[in-house]
């Protein structure tokens, strides 16, 4: 099958919806590809490049859509595209279907089969891969503090120089989805002093390990919401997170606002008061634009100036880092085509009963399929599986003894035992075998005591140390082969030469062991080096 | 030399015994530790040999036992490879236990020490189980040897009705056991004595049998603990305070290790010896729930790559790493990563290896230093920091199971939390599961990578990848 990249034809779009390295790729898929001349010069890729990775270059954008089966674009098509398109085209690309109901009716009426990138369902994890809007947000967040920095008249990090000394810069971001997280990550790379809120609080660790601090709202309220997303708080909760903001705006230099809830208005956080109430000089960069914005003064898609503040509201921070957007998000296609075709034969089967590709796909052959069934999967996992999660503490390992002192009942059944043992010894045993039990005894304490000081990277060369002590089995031997005639005269009927032959072959034995374990012990601790 | 000075001799020689153990507590004291250990052997043979036990006409003999003894000794110890080792320690427990016995053996024929009443039975009891766990130590670590080595399959051998087999197997010699102390002269205990060590000898090779590969570390430290105390005995045989401490120390040295092996792997003692993992318990691997997601497979490039671009890197050895002879490659990886400003370190899972310390050894052996080689407390609260955690040949010690599912077999047994790490690669030979026969839900997590192949021959591609 034939895959077809127009150029995007959305006023300041730069991206392209593939790369030459992709394009090599899907080939290897088995699918051909065509790309409309110039679709990536604005993405630094040339024709030329294009063309060397094995794509067809189409002198316009009417022969993709009336020649190609499957078409990748990054914007949703405009009404000018859709007519061009032929009957049982396939679409993947952004489409957002519940902002864009009317799109949605003509691409049924085109009988295409639409896969919408922005439908992918993330919360499963083997869609990460695909999924375009996680690597989008990834560049719009990193965007944004380099946005930030130019409009910024300081340094990010704080310096002493000769010159004097230059405190670093404040950055609060709001909202720490992966938009917030890469901001986070970027601005605290910089080193500035980074801040973050987010409604939802497990997220406070992830913002704490990209260098930032988490700084929480004096409510209680927990603000998880489905598909990884945040939803709508309550008024109390609000009052706080305005307070909190408010007094933020105060100390920072810089704002970064990331929140958005789904199918909604962007959520006001930043008020025209609280903008007033910033240093001059000062930085909003508000990401929600598209959304309406976060702050009260964002303009969407334009930076302007207010009360000293400079208020940044692009609503195409992707777009700016056109070459790094366009190579992530072609192999988010790519990802997906390979989804699609598991055969590798070059021919694509959309299959419903997959339930990535079942929420991917928002029409099939003119039938709108959107939205998709809730997901099975993650039904239960969020609230119930937390305890079961919980870690145990597992006892501390090595050291004096076990973990946890026996249970008292334990203790006392031990004891007893052992009290009835030596109370049998001593009733029956001779004199001579309690003073032999007596040493076996305190031995057995005393191993005891030396063993658990051994740290357990030398148990082998213990193992094979102990190993070379047992030998000591060989003065038992010793001790056989030919002892001294006792006084008393010989009791005559002493085996002596069977006796003599086993004491021989056991003094042999032993002996390896005596002088194989310690020379081996030997060697081995001879490597252990710091 | 006198009785008494013998004796202080001996005393000495328990001192240096002790503090030989005592000096392992740290790499640094250990040769020293060993060094205490030849001195005490070398005094207490001495003072036996030339002590009042001993006639001058034996002295001929004793030479050319222990010369030709020493000599087999030295070669070996000199010749085995340290991959070797747990073979090395398992054949030297059979020739204690064997030792054991012949001088078990020779002690009952000896009629030169004559007792009476009470003593005599007592002595004749230690003679019995002298031998008994002589003759179980040596069959059972014969056993040990075979598999350890390859020569007997690994997989553990259940007869039916195993348990009543032992349970007979004991009562007939405990019943032995009473004729023995009841027969009048020496020929006529003998029988008695024979067939007990043959039951021994029976029950040694079936309960090491009954045992899989990956407990092998429990049965090898038990075996040390058995010869400890066949040791013991064979000093309460013989009257011989040296013996009987000796034996003391090294039986209760194995007995904490196969302790700190169980514990390691959640399991009790008894369950280990009673046999293979989950054959005990109905159905044990379909408990668990299926693991969803993907296998992501690396290249060697790849691995590269990923270590190149890390800061800090744990490498988790098990016996794949051991088995593929891939220790001297980890350290070549490990020695150009630290010369870069990587922070690599170690992991050691107590059971990781077919005996206690395996892993230690072989990383020792590839001139690993040891002060980045950590236990498993030790590293584990360290894996969130780290960017990369390379699994080499290990499994079920790496099983997030064992802490997610509580349905697992392994549901509990303490594991690396290699998961936690930014991203995990596995060197695995295949998608084949553990000893446990647990499906491992690490190789399909989203972070995990993994590399198949040959320990040995994927992490010499890295290697070239990582110099290029």
């Amino acid at each position: 099958m034939r895959i077809g990249v127009p150029k995007e034809v959305f006023a300041g779009e730069r991206r392209v919806a593939t790369a030459p390295e992709v394009v090599e790729k899907l080939i290897k898929l088995g699918f051909s590809v065509t790309v409309e001349t110039g679709a990536g010069d604005a993405a630094n890729f040339s024709d030329d490049a294009f063309r060397a990775a094995g794509a067809v270059v189409a002198a316009n954008a009417e022969g993709i859509w009336a020649e190609c089966d499957i078409v990748f674009k990054v914007r949703a098509p405009n009404l000018d595209e859709v007519a061009q398109m032929r009957a049982g085209q396939t679409l993947i690309s952004f489409i957002w279907p519940a902002q864009n109901p009317e799109l949605m009716q003509q691409l049924a009426a085109k009988k295409a089969t639409v896969l919408a990138i922005d439908s992918l369902p993330r919360t499963l994890s083997r869609a990460q891969k695909m999924d375009a809007l996680t690597s989008m947000a990834g560049i719009s967040g990193y965007r944004a503090v380099i946005e930030a920095a130019n409009a910024f008249g300081r340094f990010f990090n704080g310096q002493i120089t000769a010159a004097g000394k230059v405190p670093p810069a404040k950055v609060f971001i709001a909202g720490a989805g992966v938009a917030g997280l890469a901001a986070i990550g970027t601005a605290a790379n910089l080193g500035a002093i980074v801040r973050a809120n987010d409604t939802r609080a497990e997220v406070a660790d992830q913002v704490v390990s990209l260098g930032g601090e988490f700084v929480k709202v004096d409510y209680e309220e927990e603000g998880s919401g489905g598909g990884g997303y945040a939803k709508v708080m309550s008024e109390g909760f609000q009052q706080a997170q305005r307070e909190m903001y408010a007094k933020q705006a105060r100390e920072v230099d810089i704002i970064i606002t990331t929140a958005l809830i789904p199918g909604k208005p962007a959520p006001k956080l930043i008020s025209a008061e609280m903008v007033k109430s910033m240093k001059p000089g000062s930085v909003i960069v508000d990401m929600a634009g598209e959304q309406g914005g976060n702050c009260e003064l964002t303009e969407p898609g334009q930076a302007v100036v207010r009360h000293g503040v400079t208020i940044i509201g692009y609503t195409d921070l992707p777009s700016r880092l056109a070459k790094q957007a366009s190579t992530l998000y072609a192999n988010n296609l790519f990802r997906v085509a390979e989804e699609l075709c598991k055969s590798k034969d070059g021919v694509i089967d959309v299959n419903m009963e997959d339930e990535a590709i079942r929420g991917l796909t928002v029409i099939k052959d003119g039938a709108i399929t959107w939205p998709p069934p809730a997901l099975k999967l993650p039904a239960a996992a969020p609230a119930g599986a937390k305890p079961a999660m919980a870690v145990v503490p597992q006892p501390k390992g090595h050291g004096h003894g076990g973990g946890e002192p026996m249970a008292a009942g334990t203790l006392a059944i031990v004891f007893g035992v052992a009290a009835v043992l030596f109370a049998l010894v001593g009733a029956y045993a001779p004199a001579s075998f309690l003073g032999h039990f007596t040493v076996f005894v305190l031995a057995c304490f005393i191993g005891y005591m030396v063993i658990w000081n051994v740290t357990p990277a030398l148990h082998t060369p213990l193992m094979s140390v102990t190993n070379a002590i047992s030998s000591i089995i060989a003065i038992g031997a010793l001790v056989q082969i030919a002892p001294p005639l006792l006084a008393g005269g010989a009791t005559g009927d002493r085996p002596d030469e069977l006796i003599r032959w086993l004491a021989v072959v056991g003094i042999g034995l032993t002996s390896i062991n005596m002088f194989g374990g310690f020379a081996v012990t030997r060697r081995m601790l001879a490597m252990f080096r710091k | 030399m006198s009785a008494s000075l013998t004796t202080v001799a001996y005393l000495g020689a328990t001192i240096l015994f002790i503090l030989s153990l005592g000096g392992l507590s740290n790499p640094e004291s250990s040769r020293r530790g060993n060094l205490y250990g030849i001195i005490g052997m070398t005094i207490a043979v001495l003072a036996t040999v030339f002590g009042p036990r001993v006639a001058a006409a034996g002295i001929p003999w004793l030479i050319a036992a222990m010369v030709a003894g020493g000599a087999i000794g030295l070669y070996a110890a000199r010749a085995v490879q340290m991959t070797q080792m747990p073979e090395l320690v398992a054949i030297m427990h059979s020739l204690v236990g064997l030792a054991a016995c012949l001088v078990g053996y020779a002690s009952y024929i000896d009629t030169s020490i004559a007792f009476s009443g009470a003593e005599k039975a007592i002595h004749e009891i230690e003679i019995y189980i002298g031998i008994l766990i002589g003759a179980v130590t040596f069959s059972g670590s014969v056993i040990a040897f075979g598999k350890l080595s390859g020569k007997i399959g690994g997989k553990p051998l259940l007869l039916p009705a195993r348990h009543w087999l032992n349970l007979a197997g004991l009562l007939v010699v405990l019943w032995f056991g009473r004729e023995f102390l009841h027969a009048p002269t020496v020929q006529a205990g003998m029988t008695p004595l024979i067939i007990m060590t043959v039951i021994s000898l029976l029950f040694g090779i079936h309960m090491v049998m009954a045992i899989g590969g990956a407990d092998m570390p429990v049965v090898v430290s038990m075996l040390n603990s058995y010869s400890g105390w066949a040791a013991a005995a064979t000093g309460f045989m013989l009257s011989n305070d040296l013996l009987i401490v000796t034996g003391a120390l090294v039986g209760s040295s194995g007995a904490i290790l196969s302790y700190i092996m169980c514990r390691a792997m959640n399991r009790n003692f008894v369950s280990v010896i009673a046999g293979g993992f989950g054959t005990g318990g109905g159905t044990p691997a379909a408990a668990g729930a299926q693991p969803a997601g993907e296998v992501v497979a690396v290249s060697a490039v790849e691995t590269a790559e990923l270590l190149r671009e890390a800061k800090n890197v744990i490498i988790v050895p098990g016996y794949g790493m051991a088995v593929a002879q891939a220790q001297h490659t980890v350290f070549e990886i490990t020695k150009h990563l630290r010369e870069k400003g990587v922070n690599v370190r170690f992991g050691i899972h107590p059971v990781a290896g077919r005996m206690p310390g395996h892993m230690n050894v072989l990383l020792a052996e590839a001139k690993v230093p040891y002060d980045i080689v950590m236990e498993m407390d030790e590293i584990n609260a360290d894996f969130p920091e780290t960017d990369l955690a390379m699994v080499i040949g290990a499994n079920d010690i790496v099983n997030p199971a064992a802490q997610e599912d509580p349905a697992s077999p392994i549901a509990g047994m303490p594991v690396l939390e290699v998961w936690k790490a930014k991203t995990s690669i596995v060197m695995k030979r295949s998608m084949a599961s553990g000893y446990a026969g647990v499906d491992n839900p690490l190789f399909y997590k989203e972070n995990n990578r993994m590399l198949f192949g040959d320990a040995k021959k994927m992490l010499d591609e890295v290697l070239v990848a990582l110099m290029a």
